[in-house]
């Protein structure tokens, strides 16, 4: 299953502060230095979240996707930014459905990459069954 | 032993599978050495100074003679027939071809291992008490916790992109042979009450800033610990810093937040976490403790041992430890010959060592962070062939835990951000204190030598720490007194201006002759340190 790779935002979104704010906005995007719990109470009314990932090395926002699916998030969230193709299946379990790549990945390395593995040793945010629950029925 | 089922067989075979196409991409230009780095770290693989270098995950240092002889394999087809045992209780080969590497872990798969996560900025092979299941300390075997935390922490999506590195070790004896404090998370199960728990210790490392773990939870239930584990992680992976390299590892968050403030959101965090239903029922943890039963050992086994070979009785003396059980004993196999290389073995030692465990100790070995290998289920009545079998091979030196027993790092003669040498120091070192008897007056005195401030070679934890450092361009060595990795455990102190390589062994046996002449009766090194203070060794050294 391939994930739909985005090439840009259809619909803008607004900075943390400026939905923090004011906002009617239903599209925000995060730093990876802001926190994702100050979104929490607004959830309901987001159809999009944009995680930001200025560098690869980054890993702040696999904790933000992760906070956010927990407190019940269902709408999009986007990875966007350096993100590659060797982080995107993490990512995909810590909730992401969308990534906006600054640079375009090749779709059939993309496609081997979420379809690597077999099964996964950890409950994430993706809804996998973990290894030790597949064991014990 | 654990063994892998199904599922853990076909997670290692989709990361090499994953590996070799991250290889043949970047082989073909496809990917960036940029890119490609923190890939290749996470499977063990390291550019060094004149090859890569591949570490070889020991999960908690424990394994079987198939996997000691794969080791030996490896070390013959893929390097120059040899292996290197590190303090993180696996072993590295120095000489790896990059398009090698896809095989050689195809054949560590063969054999239940890998190389995951055994660098990077992820969780780390999981460390133990080398003599866990052997160990007459010890509340209960820590293995199946640390086989339970490999599994929950191989390839966690949301931690492979931590700030820095993350250690982790587990312990259940008061006798701390694992340095556990002086981990990123130092767990030690306990009891209270009659239940067992554990008791988290988080923060401690080495390296440039080295701390010691403050304890943050005294009593975790067993059922919660892959959720306070997450917990801490959590925290540190959201605030952690990362503007600089240095001051990355978790131990700097909580000592510039405090302890108290970090545990105060690590909890806010776990009460959370805890209804997220990560944690595994007691039946997983039952399926992994069976594999780690206590092998069948014969409790009226003959308890005497024929002493009548000198040589033999001067090593069981020294590297032969009790066993829980009767008629059994735990052999410290040295790797310190003196002259030799701390920490290396040839492929055929390997192969011998792992032909004596599966002969005489239930076909298992452990790999220690002293650099060590340990036979741990042996029958006393074994002994005398053991010993004569290792003698042949070079592999007898009597000198655990005395001066000569030295931790190194592998420093500038093979690691690219080492500053200075580290092996011809440890050489020097044995050879000036070579006489047994002079090694065994001395007593218990770890000596551990780092070359460069990381501190891979534990310098901080050593009763006597060696640092080299790089200065105006020549090698320079500072010494330090008074550290321990054990549970007693402290940080050493520098005693002034440092060495060159000659001048850092005299100053090392002007410590010693001080030592010498103050100690009281039945005093380690360190406890007379820690007596009298810094102040007479500084006359000794510098007069």
């Amino acid at each position: 299953m391939v994930e739909h790779l985005q090439t840009g935002g259809e619909e803008p979104c607004v900075t943390l502060d400026a939905f923090l704010e004011q906002s009617n906005a239903t599209a925000v995007r995060l730093e990876p230095d802001e926190d994702a719990r100050a979104l929490i109470p607004f959830l309901d009314r987001l159809a999009l979240i944009e995680v930001a990932f200025p560098k690869f090395r980054d890993g702040r926002g696999y904790s933000s996707a992760r906070i956010l699916r927990e407190a019940g998030y269902t709408g999009e969230l986007r990875a966007q930014g350096d993100v590659l193709v060797d982080q995107i299946a993490y990512m995909k379990r810590c909730g992401f459905d969308s990534f906006a790549p600054e640079k375009p990945l090749n779709p059939t390395d993309v496609e081997a990459a979420l379809t690597r593995w077999p099964a996964h040793y950890q409950g994430a945010a993706d809804g996998a069954v973990p290894i030790w629950k597949l064991r014990h029925g | 032993m654990y063994k892998y089922d199904e599922y853990d067989h076909a997670m290692v075979a989709a990361r090499v599978a994953e590996f070799s196409d991250q290889v043949r991409r970047r082989l073909a230009g496809e990917i960036t050495e940029d890119q490609f780095k923190p890939l290749r770290l996470m499977n063990g693989l390291y550019l060094q100074l004149h090859a890569y270098m591949l570490r070889v995950a020991v999960p908690y240092g424990t394994l079987d003679s198939r996997q000691m002889r794969m080791l030996a394999h490896i070390a013959r087809k893929y390097d120059r027939d040899y292996g290197h045992f590190t303090t993180r209780q696996n072993i590295q080969y120095n000489w790896i071809k990059l398009e090698d590497a896809p095989a050689i872990l195809e054949d560590l798969a063969s054999v239940e291992m890998h190389a995951i996560q055994t660098s990077g900025n992820c969780i780390r092979n999981i460390s133990s008490d080398q003599w866990a299941g052997a160990a007459a300390d010890e509340i209960t075997d820590p293995r199946p916790w640390a086989e339970l935390l490999r599994q929950w922490s191989s390839f966690h999506p949301e931690f492979s992109y931590l700030p820095r590195k993350f250690k982790i070790a587990v312990i259940a004896a008061d006798e701390d042979r694992a340095a556990m404090r002086l981990h990123d998370i130092g767990i030690q199960i306990v009891e209270k009450d009659g239940v067992h728990g554990a008791a988290f210790y988080v923060g401690g490392g080495m390296g440039r800033t080295p701390m010691i773990a403050p304890l943050i939870k005294d009593f975790v239930p067993l059922e919660d610990m892959l959720s306070y584990a997450e917990a801490c992680l959590r925290v540190y992976n959201r605030y952690g810093r990362r503007d600089n390299i240095y001051k990355a590892r978790i131990k700097i968050l909580i000592h510039e937040l405090g302890a108290d403030e970090y545990r105060r959101q690590v909890e806010e965090e776990f009460a959370h976490v805890k209804s997220l239903g990560i944690d595994p029922p007691k039946a997983e943890f039952d399926r992994i403790a069976k594999q780690f039963a206590p092998p069948a050992l014969n409790a009226s086994a003959p308890d005497a041992i024929d002493r009548s070979d000198p040589d033999f009785a001067v090593w069981v003396d020294q590297n032969v430890a009790a066993h829980k059980v009767p008629g059994h004993a735990i052999v410290n196999i040295s790797l310190k010959p003196i002259g030799g290389i701390p920490g290396d073995a040839s492929s055929a030692q390997i192969d011998l060592m792992a032909d004596l465990a599966e002969r005489y100790s239930h076909d298992e070995l452990r790999v220690t962070h002293a650099q060590n290998i340990v036979l741990p289920h042996v029958r006393k009545a074994d002994l005398y062939a053991i010993w004569q079998a290792l003698d042949a091979a070079g592999l007898a030196t009597p000198n655990l835990d005395l001066i000569s027993d030295i931790i190194a790092c592998p420093g500038l003669d093979y690691c690219s951000l080492a500053n200075a040498r580290s092996i011809p120091v440890a050489q020097k070192i044995a050879a000036r204190f070579s006489d047994l008897g002079r090694q065994k007056e001395l007593g218990e005195l770890k000596l551990k030598i780092s070359g460069c401030i990381n501190a891979c070679g534990h310098h901080h934890a050593g009763h006597i720490g060696i640092l080299g450092v790089d200065r105006k361009g020549t090698e320079n060595y500072q010494l330090l007194l008074g550290g321990s990795g054990a549970e007693d455990v402290s940080l050493g102190t520098i005693t002034g201006p440092g060495f060159d390589e000659d001048g850092i062994v005299d100053a090392i046996e002007r410590v010693t002759d001080r030592y010498l002449a103050e100690r009281s009766e039945g005093e380690r090194f360190v406890d007379t340190f820690r007596r009298v203070g810094m102040a007479p060794f500084k006359e000794a050294i510098y007069g």
